[in-house]
């Protein structure tokens, strides 16, 4: 569910990591405010801990299929919501530099895809509404199974709008949110049930680590929350809405207003403009048989036309030398030096 | 559950490679972020069915895994991790745009499949920066370059603390898998009546470790401020190299240099 | 150096589950002395040394520190002076470099980069791994990691040394140099330890925890040979105590 930096625009990447950003900040805000320190190596070990189960192997009874743990909701329950958030954000972070899980671009949208919805959303709707009048094994199983299930879809959810705002793929928006929706849903409930096992377990051993998270200074934590959720939720169908509505009752008139309003010599003229233009048509590409993307200016674009080949193919040889020659200079320089 | 033993190799490859003193090395870290950053987000601004014109990116890679030292494999180890993903759903668009766009010794090529191609140089192209900054700064170092960006304090510690703890925890875990495996031969990862006290277990351990942490620290005076190496001033290399860079990348973007060059000797 | 002295006065201290680790403890230590702190898992061993260091507080009675209380106000003060290592070495390597471990204490009670670094290679020469300086602590071996540990205390230069199973996990060729190292130090050594050999090698006097309360308080010597006193405890005489295995001769 990583999402990769080639499948995102600048101003989509940009978008998410401000709205990242400033989950991040209210996060600190809180934490300092009312946390006692021994928080802060907590979370670091407890995303240590995260990263080091999200390589086990779940098997699903009766599937023969295995799943495994994320951990955004775990982090939650032990640590509360905003040092959850925090310490989610450091692993993604940590997966993005190390091992190319999630693009450097795209981490604003992973830490929000992967953090927000599961600890600010999930966690305190659901869950801890649902156990708000005590635990049992009952409860908290079913609390963190609605509570996984939830946080994958709106995150599965998210990640298939940013990537069809982005335009950078064909999949149509429909067979693409039904194809991540169905996946996460699974995912979901494997999660689910782990988080809940744990979760269960803990309860039992020292339940003082379940019931303590999270409960200090809440009350005031869902005014600015619901705002910047109704918000963002807000946004995001306007934008679709609009393109979609915009797209299935006047595709020509679209067309024909952008055409009118710059006028046709500026077409021609900037390669800037065919880029907008393109990025426009494939926000339509919500409409599959909308064919104009695939037009006359394509190979200009692409830099096929045989001048580009040729180009390329220079351009290529060239790299290739400077590497070479470059790796010869240094092989001399590094056999002088006495390191 | 041969994924721990890889992810383990990896960070330690990686980290030893940032180690090394070649002048790439040596350029201060906060440059090399801030130039990482600008050539990702140039690259993911070019439009969809562009080629040609992202072919003389590949020259940063190029010369900063020479001069820098970095062998090709662990940038494609981090590839194969990344590219399943765009490659799974990018798949998808020579399939669904099949409109012909030009012919090719008789093969036509659809705007499907350029689009596709970009999409793949792209990927390339980003995930290779993103380990390419890793394995010539080190976590240390970027922590520090981050520090000086203003980033939060709490979170810079979260960063260096998880990092740290990742071998330590990858190692308990390995370590419980493989008592369970010697005693439920026939399972292909955990079965579930243990999830929660595998998992809880491991996780009441490591909250205790935790705690001990804690004390260490502040037994040894720590109050919540940064601990990492500071950097030192800019100097000229650095200038250098970042103003050489962006320009570049600036000219690649708006110039189809392939075309020119392709032109000119035309 | 001080002159500081150690006085536990009336300590008791109860863990949150209830069990009673230390019932009514006094004890004395003079600056310098090497002293074993011995009992059965769940003696109260650790207990002892946690007080000292303030990371747990006493439900009764006070400790001092030369003359200042040990109390949440002067932690910072004590804090200084006494060198705590614990049980995993693990949990004293945060940094990402053995020098930045080293370093952090001094950085933190705000010396000067120079004298830090002195202070680091110092150290770091003292337990004989200055070579591995610039060293991932997860590269480390066992015996590598805990004299790390150790060097990460000295560089604090404290007056006091309080060691949680300092032994533990060691194979015999880093325990013997950890010996030989400890042997070397002037500060005041408590060691908290089940090895009883090492008791017997470093330590002039030893104290026996049975349950919370001292069992004795005395030289090395006049416990390690009473058996009885010590099964009672739930120990048995040092290994080099006890009849060669081969011949079967004491």
């Amino acid at each position: 569910m990583h999402m990769a930096d080639a499948l995102i625009t600048p101003l989509v990447g940009g978008v998410m990591y401000i709205a990242a950003a400033k989950a991040g900040a209210d996060s600190i805000k809180r934490i300092k405010g009312d946390m006692d320190e021994t928080k802060i190596p907590m979370m670091g070990v407890m995303g240590a801990f995260v990263f080091a189960t999200q390589m086990i192997n779940f098997t699903i009874p009766g599937t023969g299929s295995s799943g495994h743990l994320g951990g955004g909701m775990l982090l939650a329950a032990i640590l509360g919501p905003y040092a959850g958030f925090l310490a989610m954000a450091a692993v993604l972070t940590i997966q993005a530099l190390f091992f190319a899980d999630g693009g450097l671009l795209a981490l604003g949208c992973n830490i929000f895809n992967l953090g927000f919805y599961t600890c600010f959303i999930a966690y305190p709707l659901i869950y801890k509404r649902m156990l708000k009048k005590g635990c049992s094994t009952a409860r908290i199983t079913w609390a963190s199974m609605l509570a996984s299930i939830l946080g994958l879809q709106l995150g599965a959810f998210s990640v298939v709008v940013q990537t069809i705002l982005s335009g950078k793929i064909e999949l149509p928006f429909s067979s693409f949110l039904l194809l991540m929706q169905s996946i996460h849903l699974a995912i979901g409930i494997v999660e689910g049930l782990v988080t809940a096992a744990v979760i269960s377990f803990i309860w039992k051993a020292r339940p003082e680590l379940i019931e303590g998270a999270g409960a200090a200074g809440t009350n005031s934590f869902n005014v600015p929350l619901k705002r910047i959720l109704l918000s963002l939720v807000i946004a995001t169908l306007a934008i679709g809405g609009i393109l979609s509505w915009y797209a299935s009752s006047n595709p020509d008139g679209l067309e024909w207003s952008l055409y009118n309003s710059t006028g046709e010599e500026e077409l021609i003229q900037t390669g800037e403009f065919h880029q907008k233009l393109s990025d426009i048509q494939n926000k339509l590409a919500i409409l599959p048989d909308y064919s104009f993307k695939a037009g006359v200016e394509v190979p200009e674009q692409a830099g096929t036309s045989t001048s580009g080949i040729l180009g390329s193919v220079i351009t290529l040889l060239v790299t290739v030398c400077a590497g070479i020659i470059i790796k010869a200079l240094t092989k001399k320089t590094t056999r002088d030096d006495t390191y | 559950m041969a994924n721990i033993t890889q992810a383990y190799n990896r960070i330690f490859t990686l980290d030893e490679l940032s180690e090394k003193k070649t002048a790439i090395h040596r350029i201060n870290p906060v440059i090399k972020l801030v130039v990482t950053l600008i050539y990702l987000l140039l690259i993911v601004s070019y439009g969809k069915y562009d080629i040609s014109k992202l072919i003389p990116l590949f020259l940063y890679p190029v010369i900063i895994m020479t001069i820098g030292d970095i062998s090709l494999r662990p940038i494609l180890a981090g590839l194969a991790v990344a590219a399943p993903l765009v490659i799974g759903i990018g798949i998808f668009n020579p399939l669904l745009d099949r409109t012909i766009v030009y012919n090719v010794q008789g093969m036509g090529i659809s705007a499907g499949i350029l689009s596709f191609a970009s999409l793949l140089i792209r990927c390339s192209l980003t995930v290779t920066a993103a380990l390419l900054l890793l394995a010539t700064t080190g976590m240390n170092r970027i922590a520090a370059a981050l520090h000086r960006l203003h980033v939060p304090q709490i979170f810079i510690i979260q960063l260096l603390l998880t990092y740290r703890y990742i071998s330590v925890l990858m190692g308990e875990v390995s370590r419980v898998y493989n008592a369970y495996s010697l005693r439920a031969p026939n399972q292909r990862g955990i079965s579930r009546n243990i999830w929660g006290s595998l998992i809880g277990l491991l996780l009441l351990r490591t909250y205790d470790r935790a705690v001990r942490l804690y004390q260490a620290m502040k037994l040894r005076g720590f109050e919540n401020h940064y601990y990492g190496v500071n950097l030192d001033r800019l100097n000229k290399t650095d200038i250098v190299f970042l103003l050489g860079w962006t320009a570049f990348f600036l000219i690649a973007r708006f110039i189809n240099i392939p075309v020119l060059l392709g032109l000119l000797v035309l | 150096m001080s002159h500081h002295k150690i006085d536990f006065i009336n300590i008791s201290y109860s863990y949150p589950d209830g069990n009673k680790a230390l019932d009514d403890i006094n004890a004395h230590f003079l600056h310098g002395e090497s002293v074993a702190i011995v009992g059965a898992n769940g003696a109260g061993k650790s207990t002892m040394l946690k007080l000292l260091v303030g990371i747990l507080m006493p439900q009764q009675g006070e400790i001092r520190l030369g003359d200042i209380p040990v109390t949440k106000k002067t932690l910072n003060m004590t804090r200084q002076q006494i060198g705590f290592t614990f049980q995993d070495p693990e949990d004293q390597l945060f940094n990402t470099s053995v020098y930045d471990d080293v370093a952090f204490g001094p950085r933190n009670y705000g010396l000067e980069e120079k004298e830090v670094e002195k202070r680091v290679v110092n150290a770091l020469r003292t337990v004989g791994i200055e070579h591995l300086m610039h060293r991932a602590p997860y590269k480390l071996s066992g015996g590598e990691k805990r004299a790390a540990a150790i060097a990460t205390v000295l560089s604090m230069e404290p007056s006091v040394l309080a060691m949680d199973e300092p032994t533990s996990a060691l194979d015999p060729r880093s325990r013997r140099r950890l010996i030989k190292l400890l042997q070397g130090f002037m500060h005041t050594k408590l060691i908290a330890t089940h090895d009883l050999d090492l008791a017997l090698e470093l330590c002039s006097r030893t104290i026996v925890l049975k349950e919370g309360k001292i069992e004795y308080d005395g030289t090395t010597a006049g416990i390690m040979t009473n058996t009885e006193l010590l099964e009672q405890c739930g120990l048995e005489p040092p290994l080099s105590m006890q009849g060669c295995p081969v011949c079967g001769h004491k």
